[in-house]
Order: structure tokens, then sequence, then C-alpha cells
């Protein structure tokens, strides 16, 4: 599919945000955005593990899933690649980058095999992209999420000293505040002309 | 196709094996066994009270010889003996501190000068003029302490708009105390169990009209304490943990009651049979509690009765004996 790389990026970043508007990935996005510093880690991480997974991804499919008529195979094969791939990552910047693990290596195997990073690397292919598309989309991915999940942080911040009736406190709340969000996102539709 | 599907998941799965079997190898941190040894005794909390990043820095440390074993707050004298067994050195261990607050002032002791409608977080609030509170110097009761606590041992008294710290939750970290902008919160051995919790430094009738717990520095702890063990220094008594023996006078001399006593319930006097009716009872007792004549069995009333245990000290033929002290045993002196 032939699509400008600024439509792209805009459409991964706002209008088709993964986590408001595709609703992927929501474990991490109630999980771990309690607090504005975490989340910022987490955020980070995502950015990181979506374009390693991606780029990763995208040679298997196209030079050996393709070729060999192995669509289906494309689940059992990414997991197992995603998952190592951010395992050796993870040891390779415990060895060499200490700070850098230090900031990201809690975050790294809680997103190995997250549906987020899952499903952006399939999209990328049911899109059709070719090479620099997939990876303005993966980074455009990650930095949407990343944006959400800062932007609910500070909610849910501010929703703890909320008065809230029993029932409704904690997650119920939480997830009533995610679709007031999402709806605000709906904003977004067909900014720049980019929706995929 | 299964044959082909077979061979590649395979070697996909072999390729990553092999890649991660060889990271594990080459990229091994060199943990050390000792440091390993020690992640097992400590918390494992993360909550930098030592003063490193992390429990994992910490132990790296110790090994290496730079910090010293006694400096985790949370494990206290338990964890510091282990480590000292891991390393085989002796170790001194620091007294098990806990947090309090130093201030009484709630909403309703100390009114608000303004209605603060900015973010709730002490911080913030402070920045503001010092904050909505009439005591410049009181606790705000937003509730950043709450926050900041990696233990939740501070939860928020919604009435009085104060922090309640649960002291067997408390392990003396200390984030909230470095987190407090106005100081309130502070650091005392846990065996402690009297306290000022007043912090204002300002002149008695400036306190008095702010604020109806505050120390107003009238200094009738000071005379009133056997001890010696408080000085007035900046319209505050400052009290001398060595000296002080916990005994509660300042607290129930206090007109205010600006101290804390953390005895829930402090036992009563009674004099036996034995008494021989000297009288230095009497004369110690700053309640007026004991009456009876010299020569004859004195008697106790209860009901001005405090517990300090004054009389219990100073009784030369041990007549006296402190009755419902239930988990409370009075310090010699």
């Amino acid at each position: 599919m032939n699509i400008s790389p600024a439509k792209v990026f805009f459409a991964s970043f706002l209008v088709q945000n993964i986590l408001l508007m595709r609703y992927i990935g929501l474990c991490p996005f109630f999980g771990v955005s309690t607090r504005i510093s975490t989340s910022f880690g987490m955020g980070l991480a995502v950015i990181f593990v979506m374009l390693l997974a991606t780029l990763i991804t995208y040679p298997i499919y196209h030079f050996f899933l393709l070729p060999l008529n192995l669509e289906f195979l494309r689940t059992a094969s990414f997991i197992l690649v995603i998952a190592s791939l951010v395992q050796f990552v993870e040891m390779f910047l415990k060895k060499s980058y200490r700070q850098l693990y230090n900031a990201l290596g809690i975050y790294l195997p809680l997103i190995t095999t997250n549906c987020a990073i899952l499903g952006t690397t399939f999209l990328v292919i049911d899109y059709r992209f070719h090479l620099l598309n997939t990876i303005i989309f993966a980074f455009g991915t990650g930095l949407g999420f990343m944006l959400v999940i800062i932007l609910f942080a500070a909610i849910r911040e501010k929703l703890d000293y909320a008065p809230i009736s029993n029932s409704f406190k904690g997650y119920p709340i939480a997830f009533i505040a995610a679709s007031l969000v999402s709806l605000a996102f709906l904003g977004f539709a067909n900014l720049f002309g980019a929706s995929l | 196709m299964i044959i082909i599907s077979i061979l590649l998941l395979g070697t996909l799965g072999l390729l990553m094996a092999t890649l991660l079997t060889i990271a594990h190898k080459k990229l091994a941190v060199s943990l050390d066994e000792k440091v390993a040894l020690l992640m097992k005794v400590l918390p494992c909390a993360n909550c930098g009270a030592c003063g490193y990043a992390g429990c994992e820095n910490y132990a790296e440390a110790i090994v290496k010889g730079e910090a010293e074993p006694n400096c985790c707050p949370v494990g206290g004298r338990e964890v510091a003996e282990k480590i000292g067994e891991i390393l085989g050195i002796k170790v001194e261990t620091k007294e098990k501190v806990v947090a309090v607050l130093t201030c009484q002032g709630g909403i309703e002791e100390c009114k608000e000068r303004f209605i603060y409608d900015g973010h709730l977080d002490c911080k913030e609030a402070n920045i503001i003029h010092q904050g909505m509170k009439a005591c410049l110097f009181g606790c705000l009761g937003l509730g950043t302490c709450v926050l900041v606590c990696p233990f939740n041992a501070i939860k928020m008294d919604e009435k009085k708009k104060l922090p309640i710290i649960d002291e067997d939750k408390c392990t003396g970290c200390g984030i909230c105390v470095k987190e407090c902008p106005k100081g309130v919160l502070k650091l005392i051995p846990k065996t402690k169990l009297v306290y000022l919790a007043c912090v204002s430094p300002d002149k008695g009738r400036e306190v008095r009209e702010v604020c109806k717990v505050g120390c107003f520095a009238c200094g009738i702890c000071v005379k009133a304490c056997p001890y010696d063990a408080l000085k007035m220094e900046n319209n505050l008594p400052i009290m001398d943990f060595e000296k002080c023996i916990d005994c509660g006078i300042c607290y129930q001399k206090c007109p205010t009651k600006s101290y804390v006593d953390k005895v829930k319930k402090r036992p009563y006097a009674l004099i036996d049979t034995t008494c021989n009716g000297c009288g230095e009872c009497v004369k110690v007792c700053q309640f007026k509690a004991i009456e009876g004549k010299i020569g004859e069995r004195h008697r106790v009333i209860i009901e001005k009765c405090v517990g300090c245990g004054e009389c219990f000290r100073v009784c030369p033929i041990r007549a006296i004996t402190m009755v419902g002290a239930l988990g409370y045993t009075y310090k010699e002196v």
C-alpha cells in the first residue's frame, strides 16, 4: 500500500491510537498508569520494543513466511522471535548499559509478548507497508502509546483525590475515564486526512 | 507444507535458543556470589533509604566495602546481622526509627486562611503563600507523604486532614521526611513514646491566634520535667532523647496538649502495706495524687494519678507498684 509516511505517522500516533482507538494493549495501560514516572518508563520501553519487534518480524514475514506460503505461522514465529529477542536485549543492556537497564529493565520483560507489540507487527503486515512506513508506523504507535499512558496516568493521579463512591473506586472509574479520553481522541478523526 | 512449517519453526526456535544460550554465557554479568546472597537477605523494596538507587546497588556497595552493612533502615537489626553473617563481620546496628507527625493542627484546630483550589499536593500548595493553613509551619494535610510512602504506611485522616502513620508498617526509610515541604514529619527512635508535636517557632500569642493545639512556649513542661530533658529554644521546648525517660509529665502538664503520648493508657500507682509514710512520693508527685500523713500508709487518688511513675521510682522501700502496666515497662533512672 503506497501511502505517505506523514499520514502513516499521524494515523498511528493520534487518529488510530493503539490504546484509545484500537483498544489493544489495555493490560499495561491500566496496570502501569498509576504514576506518571512509571508510565513514562513504560512508554519508552514500548517504543523501543515496538521498533525492534517490527524490524525483526518484517524480514521474517517477507523473506520466509510469504514465499513459503506459511502465513498462518506468523503468530507462533513472531512470538518466539520477539520474546527471545527482548530477552537478549535485556541481557545486553544489563551487561553494557547499566543506567539504561535500571531505567527500562523492569518494564522489558513485561512487554515481551504484549498484545500491543504483537498487534503492531500484524498490522504493518495487514496494511502491506514497505519498510520505511513500517518503521514509521511502529515509532508512531509507540509514541502514541507513551502519550496516552502518560496523559492517563495524570488523570489517574487526580482520580486518587476525587470523591468517588466506593463501588466505582479503582478500576471501574479508571475504565470510565479511559472511555472518556477515548471519546476525546475521536476529535482527531481524519486529522490531515490520515487514516488507514 | 507440514514438514516445511515444522522445519521453519524448529530452525527459528533453535536459532533463538542458541542466541540466548551464547548471550547467557557471554553477556553474563559477573554477579558476585556475595551480592546474590545479600539480595536474598535485603528487603528488595528498592526504597532507596540507604542512599543507593536500589537494593542491588546497595548490596554491590557493601561487597565493595563502600557502604556500611547497617544502612538499611527497613530491615533494621535483623538484616544487618544477617549481612554481617554473610560477610563474616560484626555489625553495629542502628536504632530502629519511625516517622512521626509533629503537628496536630487539623482542620478544626488550625483554620485555613484561604480556600486552596489547586492541585492536591503539599509541595505545590506550599508555594502559594506557604500554604492555606493559618499556621505557616503546620501540616497542610494534602497527602504528599501518603503518595510517596513506598510501604503504604501513611493514610489520611479525612476528617482532621492529617496523615496517620502506621507504626507497624513504617520502616523508617525517611522518604516522607524528605518530601514533606513543611518538615513536620520527623524520624524518632521507635522506643520513644513522648514527643512534642508542634514545630512553630512563632511567639506565644501568634501561635495561640492560629492554632488551638500549638505550643505557645509557656515553659510549663520545661519546669515540670524532673529529668532536665527539655530546653526552650526558639519558642519551642527541645527534647533531649538521652535524658527523657518517657514519663509523660510534659504531656500531662501541657495546657494545649501539644505533646503526643504514644502510651494509650498509662497505669496508675498503688501503695501497698509496707509503706512507712516517709513522704518522698508526695514530694515528687506533680499532680497531687498522693495523700497521707507522715508515718502512716499513704494513699493514691486514682482519678488524679496520670501514671508518670515518679513515685514508683523514688520510693526507697519499693512499696509502690504500677497497676495495669500491660505491655509497658517503667524505665528506671
